[in-house]
């Protein structure tokens, strides 16, 4: 059993983006997605410091200081892209314009709760960036996370132990284990990496865990060399 | 005739009382008018409360102003961004206090302030920690926050063109929180790159209209 690789998580991820979806997403994981929706399929990133149509990193030598996405690191704009500023770029946020949100996490619980801005470390000061108006905001949110914390604790839980980010607005988990989806009447497990069984991941989380019907393995193309 | 440009950043930023709000756009390093921020340094007013979305980097700009003590009160979204040991340094020292505001709502409060408006109820936050003491109202069967509108006595925005009215253009993603600052401040202050010839832009481009500038300096290059 191989768990996934970061960039693998946001490959499985990007294969889930409709085509013509307006997407945002989130600083860390989340940000890797927008390299690999499948060719031919058109999706609009957006990002919270007022670009809508962002484009992959630029290539070496090519980056523009004016051009960041937003985690701060250098992007670019694709054909049909343009620039709104900060009230619009919320606006479209908020309203419920974006169809999809790509976010990190450190909880999910079983009814959707989630928790992504602060860990309450009293050493640094928590920051929340746009965190809770896209989970307020956008049509679906969705999450990247590891399955479990570096020590092996549960990371999708019964109820979340950290503040919340937004009460119940979680509708699918991607893992580097699995692909989950929160439902009303519970969580159901959609792909379970090769070698993975219901058992043995229920193992890593608290709430119970179905296995959908139509479940099959996750495997992603090979992780690509560092 | 109207000319809004003056020749230093000092002249720029001369008045700016001691407990002033100030609003200083930028995303990260991205559109922040670190030369303003420098001469307000130099100018010396004290006591300031920063609206920003981050909290400064290395010992340039806001950082600076921490450093020496000049800020009484951080409003901002995500102080964790880059270098920000001089924002560390001072919350762990308890000499700042911190209001930590999700993104869209600093910006929309100060949108509303710019509009006019008495505040706005939100969905956002509704039901967090950072909701705790705040108006509620349900609406259409969901919580909504109700927010204040949020003013500058100065808005510190960087652009990248301006014409001797005070019209404004920006660079891509330095445009982010400069427009929605522009408008909401008793005095705007812009530091741009170029002066442009009045009529030059494209009326049909342009982004901060005349009437929300007080004052223009050119830096860099062509100062």
């Amino acid at each position: 059993m191989t768990p996934l690789t970061r960039e693998q998580m946001a490959w499985r991820a990007a294969q889930d983006l409709p085509e013509g979806a307006f997407v945002n997403l989130g600083i860390g994981i989340p940000t890797l997605a927008a390299s690999y929706v499948p060719p031919g399929r058109e999706v609009i990133f957006h990002s919270e410091n007022g670009i809508l149509g962002m484009g992959p990193k630029p290539e070496p030598g090519k980056e523009d200081p004016y051009m960041v996405d937003a985690g701060k690191n250098k992007t670019t704009l694709v054909a049909g892209g343009c620039f709104v500023h900060h009230a619009d770029a919320f606006l479209m946020i908020r309203g419920g314009h974006l169809d999809v949100s790509l976010l990190g996490a450190f909880e999910v619980s079983e009814k959707g709760d989630l928790a992504n801005w602060t860990t309450e470390d009293p050493a640094f000061p928590p920051g929340v960036g746009g965190a809770m108006d896209l989970a307020v905001g956008a049509k679906e949110i969705r999450v990247l996370m590891d399955h479990t914390s570096k020590k092996g604790a549960p990371r999708i839980l019964k109820h979340c132990t950290l503040p919340l980010t937004a009460a119940g607005c979680v509708k699918r988990i991607y893992t580097n284990l699995a692909v989950i989806d929160v439902t009303p009447q519970g969580l159901f497990v959609l792909e379970m990496v090769p070698g993975m069984t219901l058992t043995s991941l229920q193992a890593v989380t608290e709430p119970k865990l179905q296995l959908a019907d139509s479940w099959q393995a996750l495997a992603p193309p090979a992780a690509k060399a560092a | 005739m109207i000319d809004k440009q003056v020749k230093t950043t000092a002249d720029a930023v001369a008045g700016v009382r001691d407990g002033s709000t100030v609003l200083v756009a930028g995303f990260g390093a991205v559109g922040v008018a670190d030369h303003l921020l420098d001469a307000l340094h130099d100018q010396g007013a004290r006591e300031l409360t920063i609206v920003a979305n981050n909290s400064g980097n290395g010992d340039y700009g806001l950082a600076r102003l921490i450093n020496s003590g000049r800020v009484r009160k951080v409003i901002c979204s995500y102080p964790r961004s880059g270098d920000y040991s001089a924002f560390l340094n001072a919350y762990r020292a308890r000499s700042l206090e911190l209001e930590l505001v999700p993104q869209g709502t600093i910006s929309e409060r100060m949108r509303c302030a710019a509009a006019g408006l008495g505040g706005f109820f939100s969905p956002v936050s509704a039901g967090t920690r950072l909701a705790e003491g705040k108006e509620t109202r349900e609406i259409d069967g969901r919580l909504h926050v109700f927010e204040r509108p949020l003013k500058g006595d100065v808005a510190l925005i960087k652009a990248n063109k301006a014409d001797r009215w005070g019209n404004l253009t920006y660079l891509k993603s330095a445009r982010n929180f400069n427009p929605v600052m522009a408008m909401a401040a008793e005095l705007t202050v812009v530091e741009v790159d170029t002066m442009v010839e009045l009529g030059e832009m494209d009326p049909e481009a342009v982004v901060t209209p005349s009437i929300f500038v007080d004052r223009v300096v050119v830096v860099g290059a062509n100062a």
